[in-house]
């Protein structure tokens, strides 16, 4: 019987881990590591689309200084953290919500947890075309059921900024409520179930249980999901640019879609890639944030 | 007894609701897709019983448009991107779930922090490397920075799988004279195979899904599926009946996925989060 941690397959040649990790590493570091650096070197020059790399001036921090004086930079920020404070509330609220009150094992379980998770499963371009149809002023299903049920006149969901603003922020809680659901619902049922008895042996009712018992008990398990969910904010830009192009306006036009439009309709892949700067920034310090909690390859690596 | 009863009746009559709630706007869409424009036109939203057409499928397979080509290049991508990353992250987790060595921990920590690589973050570099170095072929290109995306997701998938197979197997075959590679492809693989089907089904769910990067980096031969669908919203108006057909079959192998392996995508999702 081998002794946990004696691994003697690897022992002969040191090199063997090595060679088992250089492709996947070399992949990661040309398709992502290379990208993200090259961003940050784009990033102080002023380069457009058509001019050759080379050619392009170096620009010194200058792209910085702009951003932090640029309107539509705060702009989109504002709209980011806005849509991120909706959707994030709400599908926070209901998805726990919804996960305390079904956590009970029951028939069919499974049946509607595999109905649940279709919205997470559709490509994000199909879902902005869906909603877009739904929300459409003329052909749009949402409307008529307005007007039909509730005698709401037919408004220009995807041409008004406020409108706008709550159809996409809609169509996100539409796709990813579940995945707050689901990923509650797992933690709930993987608690032991002698802290919930114990818990009713001594007398606690519903709402304590959930609050004093359940919802601690899980706590980074819903911290996790939180900081995945703002990073997908942050990350997030197709449904957006499919339902509305993040007009009118700026309304819906969040940070990743900024950069996106900035670097590809205005054509300033320098200025761009500052912005993208920040944007790595943020994400990065959220995943920290996220590896700290749960990293289980650092965690069980050596046991 | 009867309060039990009640509560039954509650949480069946909740979870039917909120299944309609996600199911109704993936119903509107199929059921949009066998409509023609008469039906399309009409004043009442019909969800079932209306003439089912086949019409917006016919025009997307046999029109003008060239939707063999984009179904082909779909399918190219989204496969050799699902080998290449099983391959490669199935080598790098079993490194990371067996060998100690120099720079794990780094590497466990740095693979999970690119994991959230923002897609407008590649845009940029990743348009900049195509258009000056040149290469002509989009496909690879996209096949590459999609196994990139892929990789640290799978990874973490696999090591925990292969964290569970007991070592004594491996052992043994070592001293029957099994090099790393025969345990790896003889050995393990029998018993990995829910661990990359799993990690497969992610994969492949990204590499299909995927639109920003294969919109900037594919030309009119080379577009995926959902370049093609986005590309009917401004080629001639909006022909609703049309854009349906191209969702409703791009849903087709993230549904069918579902269907067959939701417990095991629901594992996927969860593990992050629950077993930290």
């Amino acid at each position: 019987m081998a002794e946990p941690g004696t691994k003697p397959r690897w022992e002969p040649g040191a090199l063997t881990p090595y060679a088992f990790i250089t492709p996947a590493v070399l992949v990661m570091l040309g398709g992502l590591l290379y990208p993200v650096v090259m961003a940050f070197y784009l990033s102080f020059y002023d380069w457009e689309i058509g001019r050759d790399l080379g050619e392009a001036p170096y620009n010194g921090i200058a792209h910085f200084a702009r951003m932090i004086q640029d309107p539509q930079v705060w702009e989109v920020l504002w709209v980011t953290l806005r849509f991120g404070f909706w959707v994030i509330t709400i599908e926070m609220t209901l998805g726990i919500a919804l996960a305390l009150l079904l956590e009970k094992p029951i028939r069919g379980a499974s049946f509607f947890r595999t109905i649940f998770i279709l919205p997470l499963m559709v490509s994000p371009v199909v879902v902005g075309l869906i909603w877009r149809y739904l929300f459409d002023a003329r052909a749009g299903w949402i409307n008529y059921y307005l007007q039909a049920w509730f005698g709401i006149e037919p408004q220009v969901w995807l041409g008004d900024p406020q409108l706008a603003f709550f159809a996409i922020v809609f169509t996100d809680i539409w796709q990813w409520t579940p995945f707050i659901f689901i990923i509650i619902i797992a933690g709930l049922q993987a608690l032991p179930s002698e802290v919930i008895e114990a818990s009713e042996i001594d007398g606690t009712n519903w709402w304590q249980q959930i609050f004093l018992v359940k919802l601690p008990m899980i706590k980074s398990i819903i911290i996790i999901a939180l900081l995945m969910r703002i990073i997908d904010v942050f990350r997030g830009l197709e449904v957006m640019l499919i339902m509305t192009g993040g007009g009118p306006g700026r309304s819906t036009e969040l940070l990743s879609l900024h950069i996106y439009k900035r670097a590809f309709e205005t054509q300033q892949l320098g200025y761009a890639s500052a912005i993208s700067v920040l944007l790595i920034i943020v994400v990065f310090g959220l995943s920290l944030m996220i590896l700290n909690m749960a990293n289980p390859m650092r965690t069980r690596s050596d046991v | 007894m009867k309060n039990d009863a009640r509560q039954q009746i509650f949480y069946y009559t909740a979870l039917i609701l909120l299944a309609c709630m996600s199911l109704a706007p993936i119903w509107v869409m199929i059921s949009t897709s066998f409509k023609d424009e008469v039906t399309l036109q009409g004043d009442t939203p019909l969800w079932f019983f209306f003439v089912p057409t086949l019409q917006n499928y016919e025009s997307i397979l046999f029109g003008r448009g060239k939707f063999d080509t984009y179904l082909l290049n779909s399918i190219i991508v989204a496969v050799s991107t699902t080998t290449i990353t099983l391959l490669f992250g199935g080598f790098c987790a079993y490194a990371l779930a067996r060998a100690r060595f120099r720079g794990r921990s780094f590497l466990a920590n740095a693979t999970l922090l690119v994991r959230m690589v923002p897609p407008a973050v590649l845009a940029v570099p990743a348009f900049a490397f195509v258009m000056l170095s040149g290469i002509d072929n989009d496909l690879a290109a996209l096949t590459f920075l999609y196994t990139a995306i892929s990789l640290p997701f799978a990874i973490w998938l696999l090591f925990g799988f292969y964290k569970q197979i007991p070592i004594e197997l491996e052992e043994a075959a070592i001293v029957d004279g099994a090099t790393p590679l025969q345990v790896f492809f003889r050995v393990l693989m029998p018993l990995m195979t829910s661990g990359y089907a799993v990690a497969g089904i992610f994969t492949f769910r990204i590499a299909w899904n995927e639109f920003i990067l294969a919109l900037l980096l594919t030309g009119r031969n080379t577009r995926t599926l959902p370049v093609a669908a986005a590309g009917f919203i401004t080629e001639e108006g909006v022909e609703w009946g049309r854009i349906m057909a191209m969702g409703t079959l791009i849903v087709i192998p993230p549904l069918l996925f579902t269907f067959f392996a939701a417990k095991q995508i629901i594992a996927g999702m969860t593990a992050g989060a629950v077993k930290g």
